[in-house]
């Protein structure tokens, strides 16, 4: 099951499960939700596409005792209105959930204003916003459901892109994939197969985040004996850079970057292709960590 | 336009301006046009209990042009939600009460307001909650004639209007002063045609504001275009845009409080 499908089946459940949970579509997955707008009518809408507005609602409906959640393509919710995220939802201290497709390059074909690698990073900017990147259908559905009610506004990054398989995944908590000496390698999300498959030969250490705020820092802290660590992020590279730095403060370490370079892309085509280009492969990761490691 | 100011409402501008010169700063023009508007709400409209100011059935109100907030203030303080003497430290390092309200801080305060555009869509979401949860309670929210420039506000005019939302009220404090930059012309025909029962007030008489705040809908939001003087009771401040964030000279509180006594 795909990310966005399995967003449906969740949010489905939810519905039916907490009776505070509203529902407010950017005119986005109406169809795969139809079943829910005839189940829950006074709390599913097709709110139109009005971003900030919707966010403010959201925060309306918020601070009357409801659970919203808000979804729509990411530079949508994320650019379009990130001053209601950060005045009506993190500075008012009010929960809600915002849930994007389309993550950094997955409309590919679309071109750059449907792109939107710098989310992570700009909602990083954000005090209190809890951003969380599943890379597997499965890992999507338990991090909501833990999250999802925490009185906190929360992003959740729903990407086409899915890694090859679930892993155990808690919210706020990094996972050890495998444990090695030479280095530490960090991958985010829906890299992390791209990541296995670069780092196999090689005694290095992965650890697997699906939380990107609040940042496990105590995870990378007895993880790290080389104080060498490689940083794959599949969205605009460096988010993640001072939680790193800031968990070894003091102390000398050696980072290098695997993630999305900062650029517009210009080509269309298909995500595979801009991972070729970008070096997004598990080729040019390896690159990224012999540099590291030689 | 009514400019009779009743002797409750000039005593209010004077701890306004009192609270402002010990501050050094202030929005007090911007205080002293919606302050007719504040007091008949909290006076004669709203439903709360201070004593218990997060009560589910009281009705809200959204101050979204928060840079007005001593208005609120004063109001607040009046009706008991907290003591007086809190004003004396306006804007100062460890005051609760800022140049902008903020909900976390401040007894009554609903929403954390300052930047324009963000009290109305918070107010059709509180509005839209009440449909939901069917708790009874109206909201109330006042804009600005310049702050009807931004786009989330004929955004969420049309979401009110979709979603039959006759327990919303948006107070337009029109005092024109955006009239320089860029000019909102006729409002009332404007929400109308958003949807909205729409209904044109003087913004200084009470009895006229009271009225209009007690009407009903079966299925419409309700905007009131308030039509305000920004600044009204002291006259160099009346319509002074260089007045528009600023602290009295003592020379300047004297003349003040001697106009408003």
């Amino acid at each position: 099951m795909s990310m966005r499908k399995q967003f449906v089946t969740t949010t489905e459940a939810i519905l039916a499960e907490d009776k505070k949970v509203v529902l407010l579509l950017g005119d986005i997955g109406v169809f795969g939700f139809r079943k829910s707008f005839e189940s829950f009518p006074s709390r599913v809408y097709n709110i139109g596409i009005l971003e900030q507005a919707t966010i403010g609602t959201a925060a309306g409906l918020s601070m009357s005792g409801l659970i919203p959640i808000v979804h729509t393509i990411a530079p949508f919710i994320v650019e379009r209105a990130f001053e209601q995220l950060k005045d009506d939802f993190a500075f008012q201290k009010l929960g809600g959930n915002f849930v994007s497709v389309g993550a950094s390059y997955d409309y590919a074909a679309l071109g750059a204003t449907h792109h939107c690698p710098g989310d992570v990073g700009e909602l990083k900017n954000i005090p209190g916003m809890e951003i969380v990147v599943p890379g597997h259908s499965g890992e999507y559905d338990e991090l909501f459901r833990e999250a999802y009610a925490n009185g906190n506004p929360t992003y959740f990054r729903l990407s086409e892109r899915e890694n090859a398989e679930k892993y155990p995944v808690k919210f706020g908590k990094a996972h050890v994939i495998k444990k090695g000496k030479k280095a530490t390698v960090i991958a985010v999300g829906p890299i992390l197969s791209r990541v296995i498959e670069a780092c196999q030969k090689e005694d290095v250490t992965i650890l697997y985040y699906t939380t990107i705020t609040p940042f496990d820092s105590e995870t990378l802290k007895k993880n790290c004996p080389s104080g060498k660590i490689l940083l794959c992020e599949p969205y605009y590279s460096g988010a993640l850079a001072w939680d790193v730095m800031n968990t070894f403060s003091g102390k000398p370490i050696t980072l290098e970057f695997a993630g999305m370079p900062h650029e517009f892309l210009s080509h269309y085509g298909k995500d595979s292709e801009h991972d070729e280009y970008l070096g997004m492969t598990p080729k040019g990761i390896y690159k990224h960590l012999k540099k590291l490691i030689k | 336009m009514s400019k009779i100011q009743t002797p409750a409402i000039k005593k209010l501008k004077c701890t306004i301006v009192e609270a402002v010169a010990k501050a050094g700063e202030g929005h007090i023009p911007s205080a002293f046009s919606i302050l007719d508007i504040v007091w008949t709400l909290y006076d004669k409209v709203l439903k709360f209990d201070p004593k218990n100011p997060k009560w589910d059935e009281r009705d809200r109100f959204f101050l979204s042009k928060g840079h007005a907030s001593l208005a609120l203030y004063m109001v607040l303080s009046e009706k008991k939600f907290f003591p007086r003497e809190r004003l004396e430290g306006f804007a100062k390092w460890d005051s609760l009460l800022g140049g902008h309200p903020d909900r976390n801080k401040v007894p009554g305060v609903e929403a954390s307001t300052g930047s324009l555009g963000h009290g109305l869509p918070m107010a059709v979401g509180s509005a839209l909650a009440s449909k939901i949860s069917g708790v009874k309670y109206r909201v109330f929210t006042i804009i600005g004639d310049g702050e009807a420039n931004e786009g989330t506000i004929w955004e969420s005019a049309m979401l009110a209007s979709h979603h039959k939302l006759n327990n919303l009220y948006c107070i337009v404090d029109y005092n024109h002063s955006g009239d320089r930059a860029l000019r909102v012309d006729d409002l009332v025909e404007k929400f109308k045609s958003f949807g909205w029962q729409s209904i044109s007030v003087d913004g200084h008489n009470q009895k006229e504001i009271e009225k209009a705040l007690k009407v009903k809908t079966t299925d419409k939001p309700i905007a009131i275009i308030a039509e305000t003087i920004k600044g009204l009771g002291a006259k160099m401040m009346e319509n002074n845009p260089a007045w528009h964030h600023k602290a009295p000279t003592p020379e300047e509180f004297t003349q003040i409080l001697k106009e408003l006594s």
